[in-house]
């Protein structure tokens, strides 16, 4: 190991080392960029660079899968083995490559030139099969080569309406130029924070991150902290199963989310904004970084209100917000117990705002139409247009913008809408076996629940969970049991590991649904499935374990699974 | 001064305190693994979970403060069965033969160490790599209280911390390098606070492998041992 020439990664720590603690995920992501991997004498220079305890370095890279701290190969390539693009062969493709390596899974290859890994969802599922090959995004996959495109992959976007993606779809970032002078953040610096804050309130918007909290309830809680400094924070870890809009959002409209963040930033008082970005989306990094410096020469970014982006590294429950905050901070994404809550005690225990990509996105919006003609659309109480993921057995997998109160069989159709598939439209009740609603940690619908209006309040009815829109739908001659396997392989693989009941419990029912996918169920697994499932619900620590169930209890209860 | 209903009991307790302090004021049994009173609570076992009116789940006693007006109970069928099935897990994830609170807790709910077949267990050898004390993480609950005692609740010494991540989580040191060759100072504290036989002192260890107590002397007198144990 001593012929590891540290002189490089002296040069440029000293940059990360301003940020003392919180710089060491950028400061790890940068000796990983040199190294390829983090050897010993590496995080050891980073830990003496910025202060941090050896053994807390040593566990930050253990828990992001991205830091590897074996020698990997020059490429890796990570081919998603998750729920949509497990349809679409992705076992088949996976083992098929590492035989032709002579490797198995999570293998580096014998020249020590590739690694191919088994990853959880890329938020590509519009591409299924997807893979990502260092930081390209592979899509279009050719099964007589056996291989994939590299590059952006391409936007599908279907609407019934235009607001929130008017400006994507060009195969590209839309400019500055394009997307306009940020009005409605000009329309807000004529205004009080206080008055912001009532438009948001009186437009009814509520987060489209997974909780459907209030937006400007949760603004005004960080506006009222009186500690500053305060901090907003864009959530774009995007990595819950079946989820791709904010994707899109980012590559093809960076200045809405940004201008929503200068907008949000002026309302609760904050000077300093992060992009949380998850570490398998890197191809967004440039168009973002480009982005944030046309906003920057415009003056829309400087002194007053600027944005970072972080990179995550591989770990789902840094999208659950104090567990972000962790990560930001340099650490083990652990969720905090809350209460305290972000909006007093967030980022660096100072009052904070959280919000998703497509939240933030629809903040311009508002400002610019004002509450009431926002309020035009969508329903009285789900006011709004909303992005859905679709993926799995449908002819047009992509986003799909919409305003709240169409119904999902609406929004199948249009899905299946291609006239030459013989599965649109009227056919749809036979071709459904099952969807996916909400993502990994949504429920299971069926046919039957087809008329169901696509807003918070019918879909609450129908005890659906909108979650982060993902409608993912599998056909009568899947089975099932497969795809909960995979599901609890999910949610085992991403558990933190802090609290017993997920720790444990995802673990145990991973093992329960692979063995019933095998046919191989044990007397009594339906009864663990139940007990470990509410032990789960009920008692753990934060909403992924909470969640973690979800989808295997409602497909049992739907009777999904027959065993 | 909050006044609040526990189990049927109507208690009043000071401000400030825990459900389960207020309830071990009033000899409400509430059972506790990671809980310790020299940590801070992380509130990750869940054991200590009880059921509050108008809250939608569970919630960890040993975290959640005692308020004005609250109707607790800490043995409802739903806490029986998260308390019953989280000692299920455990028994089939981990070694408890060093951990007689925790197998009394599994006869008091009726938990059947066997419930889970074909379960994947965290097995790993015993760490033996110092004068002081062995590592069996096979028997570590991951109750968190040893990293810390070695960080800023008591030692600030930082010689530990975690690998892994979700059930493949484990204690352990900066790329797994021997306790010696850490900044670990040797002060006990971590063996101290370790509910399970996971963290032991080198001769309780020694002398349940059989070694003489007079061989003990000889191997635990520092240097010797310490100096190999960094060759390793
Ligand atoms: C396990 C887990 C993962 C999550 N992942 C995301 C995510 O990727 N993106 C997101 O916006 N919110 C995610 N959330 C929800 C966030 O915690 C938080 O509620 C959200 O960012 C708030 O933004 P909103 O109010 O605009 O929806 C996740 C929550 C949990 C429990
Ligand atoms: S519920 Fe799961 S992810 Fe959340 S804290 Fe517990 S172990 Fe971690
Ligand atoms: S070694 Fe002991 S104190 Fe440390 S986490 Fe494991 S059980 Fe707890
Ligand atoms: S990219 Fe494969 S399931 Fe989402
Ligand atoms: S004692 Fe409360 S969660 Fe462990």
């Amino acid at each position: 190991m001593s012929e590891i020439d540290l002189t490089p990664l002296r040069e440029i720590l000293p940059i990360y080392a301003l940020q003392g603690r919180s710089g060491l995920l950028p400061a790890l992501h940068a000796a990983q960029k040199h190294y390829g991997w983090l050897p010993q004498p590496v995080a050891a220079e980073v830990a003496q660079a910025l202060q941090v305890p050896l053994a807390d370095v040593h566990g930050v890279i253990e828990f992001y899968s991205l830091f590897y701290n074996q020698p990997v190969g020059k490429r890796i390539i990570r081919i998603c083995t998750d729920a949509a693009c497990a349809l679409k062969g992705a076992d088949h493709i996976l083992s098929g490559l590492c035989a032709r390596h002579g490797i198995q899974p999570n293998q580096t290859a014998l020249d020590g030139a590739t690694t191919i890994e088994s990853s959880p969802c890329l938020g590509l599922c519009d591409h299924a099969p997807a893979a990502l090959v260092n930081n390209e995004a592979e899509t279009n996959f050719d099964p007589s080569q056996n291989s994939w495109e590299p590059g952006r992959p391409a936007s599908k976007i279907y609407r019934l309406s235009s607001f929130l993606t008017s400006n994507c779809g060009k195969g590209r970032a839309a400019t500055l130029a394009e997307y306009g002078d940020y009005p409605a953040y000009h329309r807000t610096l004529t205004m009080t924070p206080e008055s912001v804050i009532a438009e948001v309130k009186a437009a009814g918007l509520v987060g489209r991150g997974g909780a459907a909290f209030p937006t400007g309830i949760k603004w005004e809680g960080a506006a009222k902290a009186d500690r500053f400094p305060k901090y907003l924070v864009c959530n774009a870890d995007e990595s819950e199963p079946g989820t791709f809009k904010d994707r899109v959002l980012l590559l093809d409209d960076p200045h809405c989310v940004i201008e929503g963040m200068c907008i949000a930033a002026h309302a609760i008082g904050a000077q300093k904004g992060y992009i949380y970005l998850r570490g398998e989306y890197p191809y967004i990094l440039p168009g973002l970084e480009n982005a944030l410096a046309e906003a920057r020469e415009a003056g829309y970014l400087g002194e007053k209100f600027d944005i970072e982006i972080r990179l995550g590294a591989g770990a789902y429950i840094c999208g659950e917000e104090t567990a972000l905050f962790e990560s930001i901070e340099g650490k083990r994404g652990y969720p905090r117990i809350k209460p305290p809550f972000p909006t007093t005690n967030g980022l660096f225990n100072q009052p904070t705002v959280i919000n998703n990509v497509e939240t933030l996105c629809n903040v311009p919006l508002i400002i610019a139409k004002g509450p009431s003609a926002y309020r035009q659309i969508g329903t009285e109480k789900s006011p709004g247009p909303k992005l859905f993921c679709v993926s799995g057995d449908v002819a047009r997998p992509g986003v799909y913008e919409v305003p709240f109160g169409v119904t999902l069989r609406e929004l199948l159709r249009m899905a299946n809408g291609d006239p030459t598939d013989p599965l649109a439209d009227s056919s749809l009740e036979n071709h459904i076996q099952a969807i996916l609603f909400g993502g990994a940690a949504g429920a299971f619908a069926t046919s039957a629940h087809l008329d169901v209006k696509l807003t918070f309040e019918d879909l609450r009815a129908a005890g659906l969970p909108l979650g982060s829109g993902v409608v993912m739908v599998f056909n009568q001659s899947r089975d099932l049991r497969q795809t909960l396997a995979v599901l609890g392989k999910f949610f085992a693989h991403e558990s933190c590991g802090k609290c017993y009941p997920c720790q444990m419990g995802t673990q145990r029912q991973a093992e329960i649904l692979e063995r019933i996918a095998e046919g191989k169920r044990k007397a009594g697994d339906l009864d663990r499935l139940q007990d470990i499932g509410w032990t789960m619900t009920d008692a753990s620590l934060c909403g992924l374990g909470q969640t973690a169930a979800s989808a295997v209890l409602s497909a049992l209860k739907l009777g999904l699974i027959k065993i | 001064m909050p006044k609040l209903i526990i189990d049927a009991q109507e208690i009043t307790v000071e401000d400030g305190l825990t459900i389960l302090e207020a309830a071990r004021q009033f000899a409400i049994d509430i059972p506790t693994i990671c809980w310790h009173p020299a940590t801070t609570a992380n509130g990750l076992c869940r054991m200590c979970v009880v059921e509050i009116d108008g809250m939608r789940l569970l919630q960890p006693s040993c975290v959640v403060k005692a308020a004005d007006g609250m109707k607790v109970q800490t043995k409802s069928e739903r806490v029986n069965r998260a308390r019953k099935t989280i000692l299920e897990m455990l028994a089939s994830s981990v070694d408890l033969a060093d951990s007689p609170e925790i197998q009394g807790l599994m006869s008091e709910y009726s938990a059947s160490p066997d419930r889970f077949p074909a379960a994947h267990r965290r097995e790993v050898e015993v760490k033996d790599d110092n004068p002081m004390y062995i590592r069996d993480y096979a028997k570590c609950v991951l109750c968190w209280r040893c990293v810390q005692v070695c960080a800023d609740d008591a030692q600030y010494t930082y010689a530990i911390n975690f690998s892994g991540r979700g059930f493949e989580t484990q204690i352990g040191t900066f790329f797994d390098i021997p306790m010696p060759a850490t900044s670990c100072v040797f002060c006990g504290q971590c063996v101290g606070v370790c509910p399970t036989g996971a963290l032991k002192p080198k001769r309780e260890f020694l002398l349940e492998q059989g070694v003489a107590p007079e061989q003990i002397v000889v191997m635990n007198s520092g240097r010797k041992s310490k100096a190999k144990s960094q060759k390793s």
